[in-house]
Protein backbone atom coordinates (compact mmCIF):
# COMPACT_ATOMS: atom_id res chain seq x y z
CA UNK A 1 0.00 0.00 0.00
CA UNK A 2 0.95 3.52 -0.79
CA UNK A 3 1.11 6.36 1.74
CA UNK A 4 1.75 9.42 0.53
CA UNK A 5 1.54 12.89 2.88
CA UNK A 6 2.26 16.76 2.65
CA UNK A 7 2.70 18.28 5.77
CA UNK A 8 3.43 21.38 7.94
CA UNK A 9 3.83 19.03 11.20
CA UNK A 10 6.68 17.45 12.27
CA UNK A 11 7.51 13.51 11.19
CA UNK A 12 6.65 10.95 13.83
CA UNK A 13 9.57 8.25 13.18
CA UNK A 14 7.91 5.45 15.11
CA UNK A 15 4.50 6.34 14.01
CA UNK A 16 5.33 5.78 10.24
CA UNK A 17 7.75 2.91 10.85
CA UNK A 18 5.22 1.02 12.47
CA UNK A 19 2.25 1.96 10.26
CA UNK A 20 4.73 0.64 7.79
CA UNK A 21 5.96 -2.51 9.50
CA UNK A 22 2.34 -3.00 9.88
CA UNK A 23 0.34 -2.42 6.03
CA UNK A 24 -0.77 -4.83 3.89
CA UNK A 25 -1.99 -8.49 4.45
CA UNK A 26 0.90 -9.87 5.54
CA UNK A 27 2.83 -7.19 7.43
CA UNK A 28 6.72 -6.90 6.35
CA UNK A 29 9.79 -8.98 6.97
CA UNK A 30 11.77 -5.94 6.35
CA UNK A 31 11.67 -2.33 6.71
CA UNK A 32 14.01 -0.11 5.36
CA UNK A 33 14.04 3.88 5.96
CA UNK A 34 15.57 6.88 4.96
CA UNK A 35 15.23 10.64 7.08
CA UNK A 36 16.18 13.87 5.86
CA UNK A 37 17.20 16.28 7.88
CA UNK A 38 17.69 20.49 8.21
CA UNK A 39 21.64 20.84 8.26
CA UNK A 40 23.11 23.23 10.64
CA UNK A 41 26.76 22.94 9.14
CA UNK A 42 27.13 26.28 6.75
CA UNK A 43 25.02 28.83 8.92
CA UNK A 44 21.58 28.06 7.97
CA UNK A 45 19.14 29.17 10.88
CA UNK A 46 15.83 28.54 9.01
CA UNK A 47 14.61 26.53 5.42
CA UNK A 48 11.44 26.91 4.14
CA UNK A 49 10.08 23.97 1.86
CA UNK A 50 7.63 25.33 -0.99
CA UNK A 51 5.47 23.13 -3.16
CA UNK A 52 2.85 22.83 -5.84
CA UNK A 53 -0.16 21.68 -4.13
CA UNK A 54 -2.04 18.78 -5.71
CA UNK A 55 1.13 18.47 -8.18
CA UNK A 56 3.32 17.43 -5.67
CA UNK A 57 1.26 14.50 -4.16
CA UNK A 58 0.76 13.29 -8.21
CA UNK A 59 4.29 13.45 -8.56
CA UNK A 60 5.08 11.79 -5.08
CA UNK A 61 2.72 9.11 -6.01
CA UNK A 62 4.27 8.46 -9.75
CA UNK A 63 7.27 8.21 -7.50
CA UNK A 64 5.87 5.45 -5.28
CA UNK A 65 4.19 3.52 -8.22
CA UNK A 66 7.54 2.96 -9.47
CA UNK A 67 9.04 1.51 -6.34
CA UNK A 68 5.84 -0.94 -6.11
CA UNK A 69 6.40 -2.04 -10.23
CA UNK A 70 10.17 -2.74 -9.64
CA UNK A 71 10.11 -4.56 -6.27
CA UNK A 72 7.86 -6.92 -4.16
CA UNK A 73 6.52 -4.19 -1.64
CA UNK A 74 3.97 -4.66 1.14
CA UNK A 75 4.24 -0.69 2.08
CA UNK A 76 5.66 2.28 0.26
CA UNK A 77 5.82 5.71 2.73
CA UNK A 78 6.58 8.83 1.73
CA UNK A 79 6.32 12.07 4.04
CA UNK A 80 7.64 15.06 2.88
CA UNK A 81 7.13 18.90 5.44
CA UNK A 82 6.65 22.02 3.89
CA UNK A 83 6.77 25.75 5.54
CA UNK A 84 9.22 26.80 7.66
CA UNK A 85 11.72 23.77 9.86
CA UNK A 86 15.28 24.76 11.50
CA UNK A 87 18.60 22.65 11.70
CA UNK A 88 18.30 19.14 13.20
CA UNK A 89 13.97 18.87 12.04
CA UNK A 90 12.97 16.31 9.95
CA UNK A 91 12.42 17.49 6.24
CA UNK A 92 11.52 13.76 4.46
CA UNK A 93 10.87 10.29 5.54
CA UNK A 94 10.59 7.54 2.83
CA UNK A 95 9.90 3.69 3.79
CA UNK A 96 9.79 0.39 1.95
CA UNK A 97 8.65 -2.60 3.21
CA UNK A 98 9.16 -6.13 1.83
CA UNK A 99 9.52 -9.73 2.96
CA UNK A 100 13.02 -9.63 2.95
CA UNK A 101 15.83 -6.68 3.10
CA UNK A 102 17.11 -6.76 -0.90
CA UNK A 103 14.06 -5.51 -1.91
CA UNK A 104 13.28 -2.76 1.01
CA UNK A 105 16.28 -1.09 0.81
CA UNK A 106 16.72 -1.21 -2.96
CA UNK A 107 13.46 0.65 -3.38
CA UNK A 108 14.33 3.06 -0.11
CA UNK A 109 17.11 4.01 -1.52
CA UNK A 110 15.15 4.19 -5.35
CA UNK A 111 12.22 6.75 -3.68
CA UNK A 112 14.35 9.38 -2.57
CA UNK A 113 17.09 9.12 -5.58
CA UNK A 114 13.88 9.80 -7.44
CA UNK A 115 11.83 12.15 -4.88
CA UNK A 116 14.96 14.92 -5.09
CA UNK A 117 14.39 15.50 -9.09
CA UNK A 118 10.91 14.65 -9.45
CA UNK A 119 8.60 16.29 -7.13
CA UNK A 120 7.90 19.97 -7.03
CA UNK A 121 9.33 21.29 -3.79
CA UNK A 122 12.09 24.16 -3.83
CA UNK A 123 13.89 24.70 -0.72
CA UNK A 124 15.18 28.77 0.93
CA UNK A 125 17.49 29.18 3.37
CA UNK A 126 18.16 31.99 5.70
CA UNK A 127 21.04 32.97 7.02
CA UNK A 128 20.29 35.81 9.61
CA UNK A 129 18.86 38.41 7.19
CA UNK A 130 20.46 36.78 4.21
CA UNK A 131 17.85 34.42 1.65
CA UNK A 132 18.77 32.35 -0.77
CA UNK A 133 16.76 29.93 -2.73
CA UNK A 134 19.04 26.93 -2.95
CA UNK A 135 20.36 25.56 -6.23
CA UNK A 136 19.48 21.93 -7.96
CA UNK A 137 22.88 19.49 -7.71
CA UNK A 138 23.88 17.59 -10.96
CA UNK A 139 24.62 14.96 -7.93
CA UNK A 140 21.15 14.38 -7.54
CA UNK A 141 19.96 14.14 -11.42
CA UNK A 142 22.97 11.52 -11.62
CA UNK A 143 21.19 9.71 -8.52
CA UNK A 144 18.01 9.99 -10.13
CA UNK A 145 19.53 8.93 -13.57
CA UNK A 146 20.81 5.17 -12.58
CA UNK A 147 17.06 3.93 -11.88
CA UNK A 148 16.36 4.66 -15.37
CA UNK A 149 17.47 1.51 -17.02
CA UNK B 1 -7.18 31.27 -25.36
CA UNK B 2 -6.92 32.02 -21.40
CA UNK B 3 -4.41 30.17 -19.18
CA UNK B 4 -3.94 29.95 -15.30
CA UNK B 5 -0.03 30.13 -14.51
CA UNK B 6 1.38 29.88 -11.46
CA UNK B 7 4.50 30.48 -10.25
CA UNK B 8 6.96 29.07 -7.71
CA UNK B 9 10.08 29.64 -5.83
CA UNK B 10 12.15 32.67 -7.20
CA UNK B 11 10.38 32.54 -10.33
CA UNK B 12 7.45 33.86 -8.05
CA UNK B 13 9.08 36.22 -6.34
CA UNK B 14 10.86 38.28 -9.42
CA UNK B 15 6.87 38.30 -11.16
CA UNK B 16 5.84 39.37 -7.61
CA UNK B 17 2.35 37.05 -8.40
CA UNK B 18 2.17 33.59 -7.22
CA UNK B 19 -0.39 33.19 -10.21
CA UNK B 20 -2.18 35.38 -12.99
CA UNK B 21 -4.64 33.94 -15.74
CA UNK B 22 -3.33 35.40 -19.21
CA UNK B 23 -4.76 35.32 -22.92
CA UNK B 24 -1.88 34.71 -25.07
CA UNK B 25 -2.46 35.71 -29.09
CA UNK B 26 -2.79 32.60 -31.07
CA UNK B 27 0.87 33.12 -32.67
CA UNK B 28 1.93 31.57 -29.24
CA UNK B 29 1.85 27.98 -29.41
CA UNK B 30 4.35 26.71 -26.97
CA UNK B 31 5.61 27.22 -23.42
CA UNK B 32 8.63 28.36 -25.02
CA UNK B 33 6.91 31.30 -27.22
CA UNK B 34 4.39 31.88 -23.86
CA UNK B 35 7.94 32.47 -21.89
CA UNK B 36 8.96 34.75 -24.48
CA UNK B 37 5.80 36.45 -24.94
CA UNK B 38 5.08 36.58 -20.62
CA UNK B 39 8.51 38.45 -20.47
CA UNK B 40 7.54 41.30 -22.47
CA UNK B 41 4.44 42.01 -19.26
CA UNK B 42 6.45 43.33 -17.05
CA UNK B 43 10.40 44.27 -15.69
CA UNK B 44 9.22 41.26 -13.21
CA UNK B 45 8.58 38.82 -15.68
CA UNK B 46 11.51 39.41 -17.72
CA UNK B 47 14.02 39.58 -14.84
CA UNK B 48 12.11 35.91 -14.22
CA UNK B 49 12.07 34.74 -17.47
CA UNK B 50 15.76 35.96 -18.57
CA UNK B 51 17.88 32.69 -18.77
CA UNK B 52 14.89 29.98 -19.77
CA UNK B 53 17.28 27.05 -19.61
CA UNK B 54 16.65 27.77 -15.44
CA UNK B 55 13.08 27.30 -16.35
CA UNK B 56 11.21 23.98 -15.89
CA UNK B 57 7.19 23.68 -16.44
CA UNK B 58 4.14 21.63 -15.77
CA UNK B 59 1.36 21.48 -17.52
CA UNK B 60 -2.20 20.67 -15.62
CA UNK B 61 0.10 19.70 -12.81
CA UNK B 62 2.47 17.17 -15.02
CA UNK B 63 5.96 17.88 -15.49
CA UNK B 64 6.22 18.38 -19.38
CA UNK B 65 9.64 19.72 -21.47
CA UNK B 66 9.32 23.62 -22.28
CA UNK B 67 8.66 23.60 -26.10
CA UNK B 68 5.66 21.42 -25.22
CA UNK B 69 2.14 22.71 -27.23
CA UNK B 70 -0.33 24.68 -25.15
CA UNK B 71 -3.52 23.89 -26.83
CA UNK B 72 -5.70 23.23 -24.15
CA UNK B 73 -3.80 23.63 -21.41
CA UNK B 74 -5.91 24.90 -18.44
CA UNK B 75 -2.88 25.46 -16.00
CA UNK B 76 0.68 25.74 -16.40
CA UNK B 77 3.62 25.86 -13.80
CA UNK B 78 7.00 27.81 -14.22
CA UNK B 79 9.55 27.66 -11.60
CA UNK B 80 13.35 26.89 -10.99
CA UNK B 81 14.84 23.06 -11.13
CA UNK B 82 13.25 21.02 -7.81
CA UNK B 83 15.48 21.12 -4.73
CA UNK B 84 13.04 18.80 -2.64
CA UNK B 85 14.12 15.52 0.08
Amino acid sequence: MIRIIVQTASIDLLAEITQAETAGERGAGAVATFTGLVRADDGVETLELEHYPGATEAALTKVATGAVERWELSAVTIVHRVGPMHPGERIVFVAAASAHRAASLEACAYLIDRLKTDAPFWKRETRGTQASWVEARDADKDAAARWTS
Amino acid sequence: MTVTMVYFAWVRERIGTGEERVDPPASVTTIAELVDWLALSSPGHAAAFADPARLRAALDQAFVPIDTPIAGAREIALFPPVTGG
